[in-house]
């Protein structure tokens, strides 16, 4: 059973690099990008019971709070220019 | 007996979550515009790695290794629905407007038909004196302040 969620989880991840490679916008490939790092998360909780070693759960679960924060700095990045700039009290844009 | 049980229900749940993964991805590869893929990959996550999560967490049973699955499923429920908000946000304010129909041919994609177009010019203009006649004396109390605090 764990063979074949494992299985699963890569064929998944590959369609997702493969939006990767071709997403006309750059929300497409971070789109991708968040979708791959859920992938590995899965992958790797998949792979410490697969393999009978649970550590790989704590790897998961570092890329799991680590994944987001990047999408969200990749966002801000595209939508700013800037990681540091808030929102704008001018328009009420954020 | 409860072995075979939490084994068979497990079993069940991680097939059932790899069939959302797997359909979340196959949507992120083939759906037709941002939007459509962005619904597709968000079910694909939230859906599908939560249920191979419970689907793990029936076969560790009672222990240490489920409390780490329960943090996982907790970060991926949280984090991947606001991921995919801000990304929404930011596609929306970058200027990407949903592919509502498939246009009839000799209108580009997006692009709103004439009858549409012409009851939103409409509404825009009359919602566009409105906001100008309560916005600017609000701004224009608000700037000269500004400009002393940024100096």
């Amino acid at each position: 059973m764990f063979t074949v969620a494992a299985c699963t989880v890569v064929v998944a991840l590959t369609l997702a690099v493969a939006r990767a490679l071709k997403g006309p916008t750059v929300f497409d490939r971070i789109l991708a990008g968040n979708a791959i790092g859920t992938g590995a998360i899965l992958l790797l909780a998949v792979f410490g019971f697969l393999t009978g070693r649970p550590e790989f759960l704590d790897i998961g679960i570092t890329y799991g709070l680590l994944n987001p924060i990047g999408t969200l700095a990749a966002l801000k990045w595209f939508k700013y220019g800037d990681i540091a700039r808030g929102f704008d009290e001018d328009t009420g844009e954020g | 007996m409860t072995d075979l049980l939490s084994l068979i229900i497990g079993g069940a749940f991680l097939l059932a979550g790899s069939f959302f993964l797997l359909v979340g991805a196959l949507g992120l590869l083939r759906m037709p515009d941002l939007f459509t893929r962005m619904q597709a990959a968000s079910v694909g996550e939230t859906l599908g790695g939560s249920l191979l999560l419970i689907g793990m967490m029936i076969h560790g049973g009672f222990s240490l290794v489920t409390f780490k699955l329960v943090v996982l499923f907790a970060v991926i429920v949280f984090f991947g629905p606001v991921a995919t908000h801000a990304l929404a946000r930011a596609a929306r304010y970058a200027g990407i407007e949903p592919q509502l129909s498939t246009p009839p041919a000799g209108r580009p994609v997006g692009a709103p038909s004439a009858e549409t177009a012409a009851k939103a010019t409409k509404a825009t203009k009359a919602t566009k004196a409105s906001k100008k006649a309560r916005l600017t004396p609000a701004k224009a109390r608000r700037k000269p302040a500004k400009k002393k605090a940024r100096k």
